[in-house]
């Protein structure tokens, strides 16, 4: 007997049920392996929940002009070249055959007149590419997985966290946690284990994710000794709510732009005109008009500037404010209701069209979109970066260790295009459950060592040793203060200073995690939950910081003010991070591998 | 702004609960969820809750503000009444785990237990299917359910007389109902609804549809319909009439 802890036994564990998760559970399943998936919180619940605008396929259902080739252009110039283009050319190859299995599945996208699957504008796709429903395509996304894998004999596993992968010398053998319910702790042995834990938006004071993004997952293959790489592109998401407080961040999903909601500052001015970047200066409009014709579907008009990358519309959204042009409550004006110059039946249309984006105005500040704009600012949305996989099979540096959707890294480059994201989690999911399957049936179970167990259940435990003594620190109160620092020294606009001063202080928070303490007992405890979960939080928070002093240019979602331009030796380099041996984070650069000819003619023909 | 008085279910050492009272600081646009955090984090570090989106998009933080059964990240502390206490209680219908968080695990067996989707043959070639907007608006309104779990909890049905063996509940006939009436699906499932799901428990008193987040007309769009469906398959004379002879 290895330990006195419940233990689990599977060919593949997936950590992580949101769509990449479920999505590999499925696929691991379908390969005859046995699986069991971890739900921090309930099923159906994780992030993907959130996700509005829609899911980007080259369908070709609404232009059928479009094809893989140009969603993958689309994606690499999104990315600034950065991208990993082997994952950038599955990707725009693979989704739309992910996109339709989803409606075999049972899932309702929104339809053309002639009964295909519609599609929308987004931002910077070429042509309209995105299948949704309305503005609740993610939780139409996870439903259907949910309901789908629940009759696939998938061990489903409902608000379990883990706490830390396990080893037998190189390979990955399992995973320990706890169950929510009663805090008693678990062993997973596993031959292969899939991280699909998501993004990590909850280090940041003003965010658009869920409570439980705090990047665990990156975390614990960084912890396992898994490289990650352009953990400093963080997507800075342009519309988020800013009024009032307690929503602030709050998505306000792109396609209010592509159905034609435009941004103005508070001199009425659409300021996005105002500066448009030399990548995108062929697509895009310089007049108001030819704007909404795009939006109407006009083939032939070219893109409003609202729908220039995320990356670019923060930035200029930051610029309004900082140089006084903002809106009452620190952000800019997103208009839909103008629509109604243009056609009739305006309120019932952006009803029908942004049914949550109606509901939440109306619930939660009490404003009417369909008579009057949005106040928005810049909410963190999504980190590019994370674990560093293989694009074929997503394994991970370490063997049986796969990554797959928003922790792993590579695919989006220096900044993601809105819809690529679930698009990205069907994809590689899909890749990482085949993989693992594959990869679990070659491979004998490992040993679990019982001294890691020990080992990890005393650090566990620890906070309940310190308990409210002088000694302990509240952990809620380092959480707040880790987002409140990371949120004015690693945003938008970055600096040398800046980063150093965040570096320092990560250090500090480190030192106060240590501390962190709780009351009660194992059941259900919040309290005791924060305290773990700030080892994480801070791990990936120090990664942020340090790939972002390292990186001195500005590039996609990372903004120096020290280093305005773009740099072409960085251009042509990913930042690397991996625990060292001592301990310490250690930064590398490693170079982008040559792109392949014929992807490369794409790039160039649909320039 | 203010403080405002909190009457909080807390699980004690026990197992059974008692309101303890909390004092905290409201501010313009806090929702109920906003205050329990504070509380939290302020008083009570093991307070538990269970939450995840804060946009009343997941379904996970339903619970019962003075007695009405609503999800705490949508309910607006502007909308309580002044000068009043705020009670809050978890839902009553399923097991209580600890504090406001409940056992809601039936839910999920129930789900496991209806026939999933199943699809008529792809309609074109490439293996696609067509469908109407217009066929496909009434499921659409069922699959905004964000599964909160508030109408199950309203459910005099389950709420009063814990017939959850007996009864699948609202959220399962609307579930049942997106299956159903999906333009591609081609299982019946009108014989479990008339026994396994115990449709005929429900006697439409709309308690579910006044209080369920995403608006969803539970009563007069889902069940309504189904329970028409198991009526002409199994009490209307003349259909049975016309059954025996082709069979």
């Amino acid at each position: 007997m290895i330990t006195n802890h419940q233990t689990y036994n599977h060919d593949v564990l997936v950590i992580g049920s949101g769509g990449a998760g479920l999505r590999a559970a499925i696929e691991a399943s379908a390969a005859g392996v046995s699986v069991a998936v971890i739900c921090r919180s309930l099923l159906g619940k994780a992030h993907t929940v959130m996700a509005e605008g829609g899911v980007a396929a080259a369908l070709a259902n609404v232009d059928d002009r479009d094809n893989w080739k140009v969603h993958f252009a689309d994606t690499m110039r999104g990315g600034q070249y950065l991208n990993n283009w082997r994952m950038a050319e599955l990707h725009a190859k693979e989704a739309p055959a992910r996109v339709r299995e989803l409606e075999a599945w049972g899932a309702v996208f929104d339809r053309t007149n002639d009964g295909r699957i519609l599609q929308r504008n987004f931002g910077g796709h070429k042509y309209p590419r995105l299948a949704h429903v309305g503005d609740r395509t993610g939780l139409e996304m996870i439903r259907t997985l949910q309901d789908y894998a629940i009759h696939q004999n998938i061990d489903v596993f409902q608000e379990f966290t883990i706490i830390s992968l396990l080893k037998e010398g190189d390979r990955i053998v399992g995973a320990f946690g706890y169950d929510r319910e009663k805090g008693l702790f678990k062993v997973f042995q596993a031959k292969a284990v899939i991280i699909a834990t998501g993004g990590m938006g909850r280090i940041y004071k003003i965010s658009s994710n869920s409570w439980d993004c705090t990047g665990s997952g990156i975390s614990l293959a960084y912890h396992a000794g898994a490289e990650l790489i352009d953990m400093e592109f963080v997507q800075f998401h342009p519309t988020g709510m800013v009024w009032p407080p307690s929503v602030r961040g709050l998505l306000i999903t792109e396609g209010v732009r592509g159905e034609g909601g435009v941004l103005r500052n508070s001199q009425g001015r659409r300021f996005m005109f105002d500066e448009i970047p030399e990548l995108y200066k062929g697509q895009t409009s310089t007049d108001e008009e030819e704007g909404w014709r795009y939006t109407q579907g006009d083939k032939n008009a070219k893109r409003p500037p609202e729908l220039l990358t995320r990356d670019h519309v923060a930035r200029c959204i930051i610029r309004e404010i900082k140089e006084g042009r903002g809106s009452p409550h620190g952000g800019v004006f997103l208009d839909i209701a103008w629509i109604k110059e243009k056609i009739s039946n305006a309120p019932e249309h952006i009803k029908r069209k942004l049914p949550s984006m109606y509901h939440q105005f109306k619930e939660l500040a009490g404003v009417d979109i369909t008579k009057e704009p949005m106040e928005v600012g810049p909410t963190t949305h999504y980190i590019m970066g994370g674990v560093r996989v293989d694009a074929d099979t997503q394994m991970t540096s370490i063997p049986g260790l796969f990554a797959a959707g928003e922790c792993a890294a590579g695919l989006h480059g220096a900044n993601r295009l809105g819809g690529n994201s679930l698009s990205d989690l069907l994809v590689f999911g899909q890749r990482a459950g085949e993989y693992a399957a594959r990869y679990a049936k070659e491979t004998n179970a490992g040993k679990i060592n019982p001294d890691q167990l020990k080992e990890i259940s005393a650090w566990a435990l620890a906070p309940f040793e310190r308990g409210i003594s002088s000694a302990g620190e509240n952990p809620f109160q380092i959480q707040t203060d880790l987002q409140e620092e990371m949120q004015k020294l690693v945003g938008i606009v970055r600096t040398e200073i800046e980063l150093t001063e965040a570096l320092r202080k990560i250090k500090d928070f480190s030192v106060r995690a240590d501390k962190a303490s709780c009351n009660g007992n194992r059941g259900y405890n919040p309290g005791w939950h924060t305290a773990l979960e700030l080892k994480h939080m801070i791990t990936v928070a120090e990664a942020i910081a340090r790939a972002a002093r390292e990186r001195k240019e500005s590039r996609g979602g990372h903004f120096r003010e020290d280093f305005q331009q773009k740099s072409e030796a960085f251009g042509n380099a990913n930042i690397c991070l991996q625990k060292g041996e001592d301990g310490a984070m250690a930064v590398r650069q490693i170079p982008k591998v040559n792109i392949r000819e014929d992807l490369r003619e794409i790039i160039t023909e649909m320039k | 702004m203010s403080k405002v008085i909190f009457n909080i279910w807390r699980t004690n050492a026990s197992g059974d609960g008692e309101f303890q009272e909390y004092k905290t600081e409201i501010t313009e646009g806090m929702v109920v969820l906003d205050a329990v955090h504070q509380i939290q984090a302020e008083h009570a570090n093991d307070l538990a809750v269970r939450w995840n989106c804060k946009a009343g998009k997941c379904g996970s933080c339903s619970a019962e503000i003075n007695g009405h059964p609503k999800l705490m990240c949508m309910t607006r502390m502007s909308d309580m009444p002044e000068g009043k206490p705020v009670t809050l209680q978890p839902m009553k219908a399923f097991p209580v785990i600890k504090d406001l968080v409940t056992d809601v695990s039936v839910n999920f067996a129930i789900k496991k237990r209806i026939k999933k989707f199943k699809p008529r043959p792809p309609d074109a070639p490439d293996g696609t299917w067509r469908m109407d907007q217009g066929d496909i608006d009434r499921i659409q309104e069922f699959r905004k359910c964000i599964e909160c779990f508030l109408c199950q909890d309203v459910c005099h049905v389950l709420r009063e007389h814990h017939l959850h063996e007996k009864f699948a509940g609202p959220r399962h006939m609307v579930y049942v109902a997106a299956l159903e009436m999906h333009p591609l699906d081609v299982e019946d499932r009108t014989e479990d609804l008339k026994n396994e799901d115990g449709i005929g428990f429900c006697n439409i008193t709309k308690c579910c549809t006044s209080v369920c987040p995403e608006g969803i007309h539970i009563t007069d769009n889902a069940i309504i319909p189904l329970k028409e469906r198991v009526a002409d398959k199994f009490y209307d004379p003349l259909m049975k009439f016309f059954r025996i002879f082709s069979k």
